[in-house]
């Protein structure tokens, strides 16, 4: 009895949810928005502190103006948001559901490198604008071409390699470091496409790397790493490290009183939570990301998002991630109704005027993007590639340790 | 009472069979996802079931067949490959059988938990030095009815080995090595073989389901391809819905998909709240999993039937 | 040099897996709850130390005078409302084993929902002893040393608890035998649920102790669990002895394959061994032969 009446439900459950799928797609009076993204898990701790805060915050900016400018009338944003509990399935799966079951206008991009690419050809076959602020790959230029819908935010890890060792080349220049380099990467696809870039562009430039390991992710003692570097007493020490242990190592180099004279950490060095946790002794030290903090746009954002969120925003993929939206915002406005096809178009060749400056993607990558910064006075300043706009000059050697 | 299992898992599947004709995108990627979950508790409960042998190894085997699909995909033609994935997930159970049957209950389990993440290890540092490169990306022209009937035809391959296992010599013997190990030993019964062959049968499924699912995601790192939440998914499925018979973690899988869909699409905030919430719930209210309140429930309710109709 | 390197940085590194462990030798052992929310327990104390660290500028060690108490009654609520139900009901040993899976698995979801409603996904640390102490020419942080001093008295504190004292003694028994520790007139439940709580107790010391020096966020807790319960089984079930033998031992190999090897092999080479002595020894390093 209780079998059948289960094989019912199930069939009937079916039902229902085939017959909700029909239907909606009635007048505009809200535009639909999106996302899946970690909540639980290991992504969940680059989520809450990069995407998340972001996309509550330009949600809750645009409602507060009224909502997006579409067709002379101000339309607002109502959010669905998921989880995808750190999952390619679930985030697949989320997309998904998303778009045909939700039917949402647009489709805000999940976390973190892996969770893009798992999305990616569904975004591409459901044919939604894909603007990946978080993803940071090699291969974006030959997936911006595979995927035309999908757009590339954070640079190539060669690119910020690239950018490191062009400073450190000008720094050996001036006299100012010596040819020895430490180099540890946390061994995943983001740590080794860093290091395996910079071990090319350090050879080039003659720079020579005295010590070169790798170590695997969740690692909690970095010691023996610090140690065998601090002993073969490099000028430069380069870690391509995740947030827990960009923290672990700044930390043990601290305690072992090792001073390179210049300490790059990865991921991480541009969260508030370094420089709440290093305090005076962040001073010097440089890492991936950075922004021109003395931009009155970017300011503004700083103060915008400490109070909505309460906290400060981390200085490299956050007000990328923001000023993303504010791309997508735009674009949608210029277009002036829900046509995917032609926001795509317009993402992928308009020019913008976001947070981070005028923003004009070339090939589906925004290619204006900072590698290196370096916390100077308390903030994060971007000081590579010297080109971009309020770089500021690198200072060397770190100061030492206070203990 | 004996045909309603056969008719609960015809009907099942037969109700996802309609997915990809009557579905939108969506359905089809919750079918998808349950059938892989079916493959996977099922496959788990094969050999767990029986030998009471609590695995958590599903990781490693599914991981083992997303590597193969990542590494040869481009190389060699699919059904090939579907092949070589197999040959790889039923050998290294013989082997990694041959070494752990031994140990039991708990050291067991963990045993095959610290197995997969030797192998998730190894398999980086051999990305890291020997591939330079920890991910890998798989652009294999499959569509996503592609997955879901390959997915459709492993999940009644499972039934159906299942089925001709427990009318088998091998079936009688493992259920004997299940109620007393040392019973069995004196019937002559050839203990570890039998497991071995189990486990591997066992294995050689969840390497498949992982060697089918990895081109769904174009991206694969060993933290995707062997992520332990796979084999605690596979255990926990397939422990709700009953591991003692072959059509228990269909009643565990298609439930608990469905409900993390359902939470998860309505409170994304407190989702994790809610699961374990209900998750416990589950556990008190259903003590002996979800077949055999079933079971239970089947008798009560055709004991029931007759007197209403009198009346 | 770079031997006194290995040993002293191995043995603090080791000396935080077996405190880890510790409270999960004495849940799974006794209680024979297999508690897979016990990182979650772990993190939550590391998030009250932040909290009383930050906040209320507190040590933590003076936080732990708070915390280590705070966990022995929140894991006795935990045992007698969510598990006592489960342990009357199973028949067998196995049952029990299997019910506990399910449930505490479902309390490690709600505990983590609540840590990510509570405090957000995001990292979390604070600065506390980060100083370098030098022994015999060797450098280690002074934070690390000192959670190794306090495991180190702990472990010493309830190893003599079990050993010297009638309720150590009973818990012993249990751990052994519950059926005969019954015949003998120890309230089998009791005992259980009181080695459950001290295991709770010293799982949150653990979380005071390694938020001093790790980074965590409300997701981490499974991190821990894992490491813990290879540490167990690694030992012996119910061995407390076992765990930290085999918490020292595995700090001890991942630094010196770190220092000699390959930074890159560390975990592998702490699974390897712990395969390695599983292979070797069937029930763990002191575990009992046979069932």
């Amino acid at each position: 009895m209780r079998g059948i009446g289960l094989r019912l439900a199930t069939v009937a459950s079916l039902a229902a949810a085939l017959g909700a799928a029909v239907g909606s797609a009635a007048a505009q009076d809200k535009i639909r928005i999106g996302y899946a993204i970690s909540k639980t898990g290991p992504f969940t701790g680059g989520a809450s502190i990069t995407t998340l805060p972001n996309y509550q915050l330009w949600v809750k900016e645009v409602n507060a103006a009224g909502g997006l400018m579409i067709g002379g009338k101000r339309i607002p944003i109502e959010v669905i948001e998921y989880d995808d509990r750190s999952n390619s399935e679930e985030a697949v799966k989320a997309i998904e559901r998303l778009a045909t079951q939700d039917k949402v206008d647009f489709i805000l991009s999940p976390w973190g490198t892996g969770q893009n690419l798992a999305v990616a050809p569904i975004m591409n076959r459901l044919g939604y604008p894909h603007l990946a602020a978080t993803t940071n790959t090699n291969r974006a230029p030959e997936l911006a071409k595979r995927w035309p819908n999908a757009t590339f935010w954070l640079g190539l890890p060669s690119d910020i390699s690239v950018s490191f060792v062009e400073l450190l080349a000008k720094l050996r220049g001036e006299g100012k470091v010596g040819p020895k380099v430490a180099m540890v990467s946390v061994s995943d696809q983001f740590g080794i496409e860093l290091s395996t870039a910079a071990r090319d562009a350090l050879k080039k430039a003659g720079f020579e790397l005295v010590y070169d390991k790798s170590y695997p992710a969740g690692t909690q003692d970095v010691q023996p790493l610090l140690k065998d570097a601090m002993a073969a007493s490099p000028d430069v020490f380069a870690a391509f490290s995740y947030p827990p242990d960009t923290l672990g190592i700044t930390d043990t180099a601290k305690v072992l009183g090792f001073n390179p004279k210049v300490f790059f950490v990865g991921v991480g060095t541009a969260f508030p939570v370094f420089k709440q946790r290093f305090g005076q002794n962040a001073e010097g030290v440089l890492g991936i990301g950075g922004w021109n903090a003395d931009s009155p746009t970017l300011k503004d954002y700083f103060k915008r998002h400490v109070e909505a969120l309460g906290r400060e925003p981390d200085r490299w993929a956050s007000p990328i991630t923001y000023a993303s939206l504010q791309v997508l915002g735009q674009a949608i406005e210029r277009v002036g109704k829900i046509d995917r096809a032609a926001v795509i178009k317009e993402i992928q060749t308009g020019s913008f005027d976001t947070i981070i400056g005028r923003v004009k993607l070339e090939g589906g990558l925004l290619k204006e993007v900072w590698a290196v910064g370096q916390w100077q006075g308390g903030e994060f300043y971007g000081v590579a590639p010297t080109a971009m706009a309020g770089a500021r000059p690198v200072v060397v050697p770190k100061p030492e340790w206070k203990q | 009472m004996k045909g309603v299992p056969l008719a609960l898992v015809v009907a099942a599947m037969g109700a996802l069979a309609l997915v990809p004709f009557l579905g939108t995108g969506y359905h089809l990627a919750l079918a998808i996802g349950i059938l892989n979950n079916l493959v996977l508790a099922t496959a788990w409960a094969l050999f767990s079931g029986p030998t009471r042998y609590v695995s958590l190894a599903t990781a490693a085997f599914f991981g083992i067949g997303s590597y193969a699909a990542a590494g040869l995909g481009e190389a060699l033609p699919w059904p090939v490959l579907l092949a070589v994935a197999l040959v790889l997930g039923a050998a290294m159970a013989l082997v990694v059988g041959l070494s752990t049957l031994r140990l039991s209950g708990i050291y067991f389990v963990i045993f095959t938990f610290g197995l997969s993440e030797l192998i998730r290890q190894l398999v980086t540092w051999w990305e890291v030095n020997v591939s330079r490169s920890v991910g890998r990306y798989i652009f294999l022209d499959v569509t996503q009815e592609g997955i879901f009937w390959q997915l459709f035809g492993l999940a009644a391959l499972v039934f159906l080995v299942g089925w001709l296992i427990g009318r088998s010599r091998l079936g009688l013997a493992l259920r004997v090595v299940g109620d007393d190990e040392l019973v069995a030993r004196h019937c002559g019964i050839n203990v570890t073989g039998a497991k071995l062959l189990l486990f591997a049968v066992s294995a050689a499924f969840m390497t498949l389901a992982g060697a089918i699912m990895a081109p769904r995601w174009t991206y694969l790192d060993p933290s995707i391809a062997f992520n332990p939440v796979i084999s605690f998914q596979a255990l926990i499925m397939a422990l709700l819905g009953g591991a003692g018979r072959l059509w228990g973690p269909l009643l565990g899988v298609v439930p608990l998909t469905l409900l993390f869909e359902v939470l998860g699409a309505n409170f994304p905030n407190a989702f994790s709240i809610l699961l374990g919430l209900v998750f416990m719930a589950i556990v008190y209210a259903v003590p002996n999993g979800i077949a055999g309140w079933f079971e239970g429930a089947w008798p009560r309710a055709v004991r029931l039937l007759p007197q209403k109709a009198v009346r | 040099m770079l031997i006194l390197d290995i040993v002293l940085g191995g043995l603090i590194l080791g000396g935080m897996y077996a405190l880890v462990a510790s409270g999960l030798t004495l849940q799974y052992g006794v209680a024979r709850i297999m508690n897979l929310a016990y990182g979650e327990v772990l993190v939550a104390a590391a998030f009250a130390s932040y909290l009383l660290v930050t906040a209320a500028a507190l040590s933590p060690l003076f936080g732990l005078v708070f915390i280590l108490p705070a966990g022995f009654l929140a894991s006795s609520l935990i045992y007698r409302v969510l598990l006592v139900p489960l342990v009357r009901r199973a028949k067998t040993r196995e049952a029990l084993e299997v019910d506990s899976i399910l449930a505490t698995f479902g309390l490690l979801f709600v505990v983590q929902g609540l840590a990510f409603v509570l405090f957000g996904g995001q990292y979390y640390s604070y600065s506390y002893l980060s100083v370098p102490v030098t022994i015999a020419g060797s450098t280690v942080p002074a934070n690390r040393l000192l959670a190794f001093a306090v495991a180190a008295v702990l472990a010493v504190g309830i190893y003599a608890a079990l050993m010297r004292t009638r309720t150590g003694t009973a818990i012993r028994a249990v751990a052994v035998d519950p059926a005969s520790a019954r015949l003998v007139g120890i309230d089998v439940q009791r005992v259980a649920g009181f080695a459950f709580a001290l295991g709770g107790g010293l799982c949150a010391a653990g979380g005071v102790l390694v938020s001093m020096f790790l980074t965590f966020n409300a997701a981490m807790g499974v991190v821990f669990t894992m490491k813990a319960l290879v540490v167990v089984i690694m030992g012996g079930v119910g061995n407390l002895m076992g765990a930290l033998v085999a918490g020292l031992l595995l700090g001890l190999v991942e630094t010196s394959v770190a220092r000699l090897v390959d930074p890159g092999l560390t975990l592998a080479a702490t699974f390897g061994l712990f395969l390695l002595v599983l292979l070797v020894k069937p029930t763990g390093l002191f575990g009992r032969a046979g069932r």
